[in-house]
């Protein structure tokens, strides 16, 4: 048996968007290392329901618990998704904690990703962002021609494939200095312009975006590359720019 | 007790490969300026319900989609991994539209319906065209072609994929079109929000009673016809596979309208799944079956080296080939590791309730998949390609761990994450756990449930798995559901009901809506001393102790009893914090779940029990071979139960119907993969 840990947790409550926020203190112990962190939270909201002081326990996103759904979010210790690359929140476990230490837990801190409730942000505008233009546009109830007519390049598929496992978790907002969205929405706008089927409305679909995303008041990306490196999916800023040679070439002639 | 009622199947009469042909020259049809009047409600935004929101939308109905989760993209559909079965034959290894009908009859144990396998079958083909169309990024070869792997239960190569994460880049897919619909205005989206009753009038289906998670407010929503898509019920597990969030209640609502609940027995356990660690555990992680085509699985087969593998101090490659029991190759020599979820997960609990698993914590559970054989072909066969002459093993490791990596990266990167190995290095630890259900609501082949104007869709029905589920064939039926056979269906209903919608004034929405209020009161003014997790984790253990792996006829009368005796505990002493008007309040989310969990699965027991048979992944210990084999009786069982609930009666009190399955086409025959 591997030795539990304890931890002390100060963490952000905030009834609705509108009343104020501040962090509370709270002691969680008996954490097994191999727990996750959501798995540790579970543990603490079990114990404000047994104790009853609370009159609520600490709500979070989270759904999947196995890093693909994008729900959860936190920034702990100052950190989206917290010390570790290439994870979501779900998947951080406890074993990269010491025993003992203070950690530090909040929502993620964007306009426009308001907040809901504790932890709980509304990321409704990524999927406004999405809704704009994020899409190639096939009538889905018809007939369309046999896949293999449409021969991709394996490399090109490949790269659409890496834009396309972006998981929308909006880490990449989170941790940009500005609140830029300039990673999720070039993921997008790359996986369907490097493929064939999405070369038609390239232009249209760059222009929309980009127009939608300031309209939701996203900052613009100044190269800090924060968002890369907290992506849990990896993500590359090379979608960025690749992003910008496509939205200047949207305004020239085809 | 009447045991067979008429059940109105509607299968047509024709001959196999042309029921779906003629079925659709019959069915009527709804014109194209009438289409805008007609408003549908779709309940969950899976592979189901987001494709049959964007097709319902794009023929010209008005869609309103619900999903619990904060937007569609989160669906638990977005988790699968291997990939989508279709028969197109690109391999040139000889399969067909009849081969994949074959092997999902002979996979779900004969089991599932004919005609409805046969279409979906017939369907396959279509999907991975439309996906490709919508800009799915699926494996490609150094031709351009799409790309395909093998899964268990078949011989051929049919499964199309994107890396481990085709549910994902599928799910995005739909999300994507339906959200086209969204900016047109067709479809309109309700995030976070859970339906919590159909209303029925007059025994028609003609709304909802959804609580906006957000607010906390009850609404009313009324609609010419509901689609229920709400995906399975295997939380009743508290440990298995499925998002936390996912749940039963829309299903088990329409079950206690009237809506008849088919084979609640058949959960599928899945043979590779991260086993185990502790109690603090909140879910089970599935690593995919594609991963059996590179991984060979075994045990030791001295239980010596068991213990020294389990105290460490032997590493797992210290162990000789002839020390090893790769068990799945000797007992099935013609699949090898690539036999069915039933079978392989069989065959690890065998060893591992012989003293064979090799995890070091109380449940001493847990077997090998090992990679190093493949890591080795490959990176062989990589050097050659590059020219190395003689390449060192430290090469072939290298070249070797870069294919693997290509081919499923993101679950090696998952599995280091969540356990701490490197399974590059060192073979993944397995055990089989709960992944999917195959029982579901009772629908017709039109998709409608016995509630007229209601429809189920994809993992909520029953349909087309029969007793087991074989692998790449969810995500299958999911969109073929949704995109290509409920809106052909629907317009069949719809046709007859262009007149006027129903107004949520009516009475049954009145009734309903005090019903789900008074039960949310009950729920959180019940001021007991224990969390809705206490009791989701003893039901969840009962469950797998008595109705999961194996089951048997004392094991399944102790369940019974015992989930009853939990639900009244529960009633009396569940403790949820907050107050009604509090708006968000995840504890009262969960405690509503829980609560019909509590009913379905008594229902579950009973059905098992009812079912003197094995089939599947429905295991009767009394019912097996000499070789321990599932021994499946066709003379007696060879049907589906159906439950009916009974207004005001208890769960013990539902009546089991029967509908016969027939098999016109096939041959049913015992099933073997040796």
């Amino acid at each position: 048996m591997k030795k539990l840990m304890k931890f002390k947790l100060k963490i952000w409550r905030q009834k609705n968007r509108e009343e104020r926020g501040n962090f509370k203190t709270y002691q969680v112990y008996n954490v097994s290392p191999d727990s996750s962190f959501l798995e540790m939270l579970d543990l603490l909201n079990n114990h404000i329901i047994c104790q009853k002081k609370d009159s609520s326990t600490i709500s979070f996103d989270h759904d999947c618990r196995e890093g693909i759904c994008g729900m959860c979010s936190l920034y702990i210790n100052g950190r989206a998704h917290g010390p570790d690359n290439l994870i979501t929140t779900c998947q951080l476990h406890m074993r990269h904690f010491h025993d003992g230490e203070t950690i530090y837990v909040e929502p993620w801190r964007a306009t426009p990703f308001p907040i809901i409730k504790d932890l709980i942000v509304d990321r409704s505008s990524f999927d406004r962002i999405i809704i704009s233009g994020g899409y190639i546009s096939v009538n889905t109830f018809g007939k369309t021609i046999d896949g293999n007519m449409i021969p991709i390049h394996k490399e090109q598929a490949d790269k659409a494939f890496d834009a396309a496992t972006c998981i929308g978790c909006g880490a990449c907002v989170a941790a940009c200095k500005n609140r830029s969205a300039m990673l999720f929405v070039s993921a997008k706008v790359s996986q369907f312009a490097l493929l064939p089927q999405g070369k038609i409305e390239r232009k249209k679909r760059v222009m929309n975006m980009i127009k939608k995303m300031d309209e939701e008041g996203f900052g613009s990306c100044t190269n800090t590359r924060a968002c890369e490196v907290e992506c849990p999916k990896g993500i590359s800023t090379e979608h960025i720019s690749f992003m910008n040679r496509e939205y200047i070439q949207s305004f020239t002639a085809t | 007790m009447k045991d067979i009622l008429n059940f109105n199947s509607k299968i047509p009469v024709s001959s196999l490969p042309n029921k779906w042909k003629d079925h659709k020259s019959t069915l009527k049809l709804v014109s194209p300026n009438n289409r805008s009047k007609i408003e549908i409600i779709v309940v969950g935004t899976g592979l189901a319900g987001a494709s049959a929101s964007t097709s319902l939308s794009e023929l010209g109905y008005r869609v309103k989609a619900f999903c619990y989760q904060d937007s569609p993209r989160r669906a638990h559909s977005v988790a699968a991994q291997g990939g989508i079965n279709a028969s197109k034959n690109y391999k040139g290894d000889n399969d067909s539209v009849y081969k994949l009908f074959y092997d999902t009859i002979k996979g779900g144990d004969y089991r599932s319906r004919e005609a409805n396998v046969y279409r979906l079958a017939e369907i396959s083909s279509n999907i991975i065209d439309q996906c490709v169309a919508q800009g799915v990024p699926f494996a490609r070869d150094y031709a351009g072609y799409l790309e395909t792997r093998s899964f268990g239960g078949t011989k051929v190569s049919r499964t199309f994929y994107a890396k481990g994460q085709t549910g994902q880049q599928l799910l995005l897919a739909c999300y994507s079109s339906m959200s086209r619909q969204i900016k047109i205005g067709r479809v309109k989206m309700y995030n976070r929000h859970e339906m919590l009753d159909l209303v029925v009038v007059d025994g028609v289906a003609k709304g909802i009673i959804a609580r906006n998670l957000i607010s906390g407010e009850i609404e009313r929503h009324a609609a010419h016809a509901i689609v229920i898509a709400s995906g399975g019920y295997g939380n009743i597990f508290f440990l298995s596979t499925n998002a936390m969030g996912a749940n039963a209640s829309a299903i088990w609502k329409v079950h206690k309208k009237g809506g008849l609940f088919a084979n609640p027995c058949y959960t599928q356990i899945h043979p590779t799944c991260i086993p185990v660690h502790g109690n603090y555990q909140s879910k089970l992680t599935l690593m995919s079956e594609s991963l059996r085509n590179d991984g060979r699985i075994w045990v030791p087969n001295k239980l010596e080296d068991v213990i020294f593998i389990r105290n460490g101090s032997k590493k797992p490659k210290e162990i000789n080939e002839e020390n090893r029991d790769y068990y799945l190759e000797r007992r099935y020599p013609s699949f090898g590791n690539l036999v069915p979820r039933d079978v392989a997960s069989r065959a690890a609990k065998e060893r591992c309730d012989k003293g064979f698993g090799i995890e070091n914590n109380e449940t001493k559970e847990g077997v090998f998949l090992d990679f190093s054989f493949s890591i080795e072909k490959y990176g062989k066969e990589k050097a050659n390609e590059l020219g190395i002459q003689e390449p060192s093993s430290l090469d072939k490791q290298k070249l070797g761990e870069e294919i693997m990596e290509s081919k499923y990266g993101n679950l090696f990167h998952m599995y280091e994450k969540i356990t701490n190995d490197n399974p590059y290095k060192t073979p993944m630890k397995i055990y089989p756990a709960v992944h999917y259900t195959m029982g579901g609501l009772w629908v017709d082949y039109n998709l409608m449930s016995s509630i007229p104007g209601c429809y189920i869709i994809g993992e909520a029905n029953f349909s087309d798995h029969g007793a087991n589920r074989l692998g790449a064939s969810a995500l299958m039926q999911g969109l073929a559901d949704g995109y290509f056979i409920l809106p052909y269906t629907i317009a069949d209903y719809l046709s007859e009901c262009i007149t006027e919608k129903m107004s949520t004034k009516h009475i049954a929405f009145q009734l309903s809506e005090e019903n789900v209020k008074n039960r949310i009161q009950k729920l959180i003014q019940n001021n007991g001393n224990m969390s809705v997790d206490f009791f989701h984790k003893k039901l969840g253990n009962i469950m797998w102790k008595y109705v999961g792996m194996s089951r048997n006829h004392v094991g399944l009368y102790k369940a019974i009893k015992a989930i009853q005796e939990l639900r009244y505990e529960f009633w009396k002493n569940v403790f949820i914090p907050g107050n009604i008007d509090d708006g968000l309040n995840s504890e009262l989310e969960k405690a509503g779940r829980v609560a019909d969990f509590l009913e379905l699965g008594e229902l579950m027991a009973m059905d098992a029990l009812k079912r003197n048979e094995s089939c599947g992944s429905h295991f009767r210990e009394e019912y097996k071979t000499k070789e321990g084999e599932a021994l499946r009786d066709d003379v007696r069982y060879k049907h589906v139960s159906i439950w009916e609930h009974r207004k005001n009666h208890l769960i013990s009190d539902e009546i089991m119907h029967k509908e016969d399955l027939n098999y016109t086409f096939i041959k049913v025959q015992p099933r073997s993969y040796k």
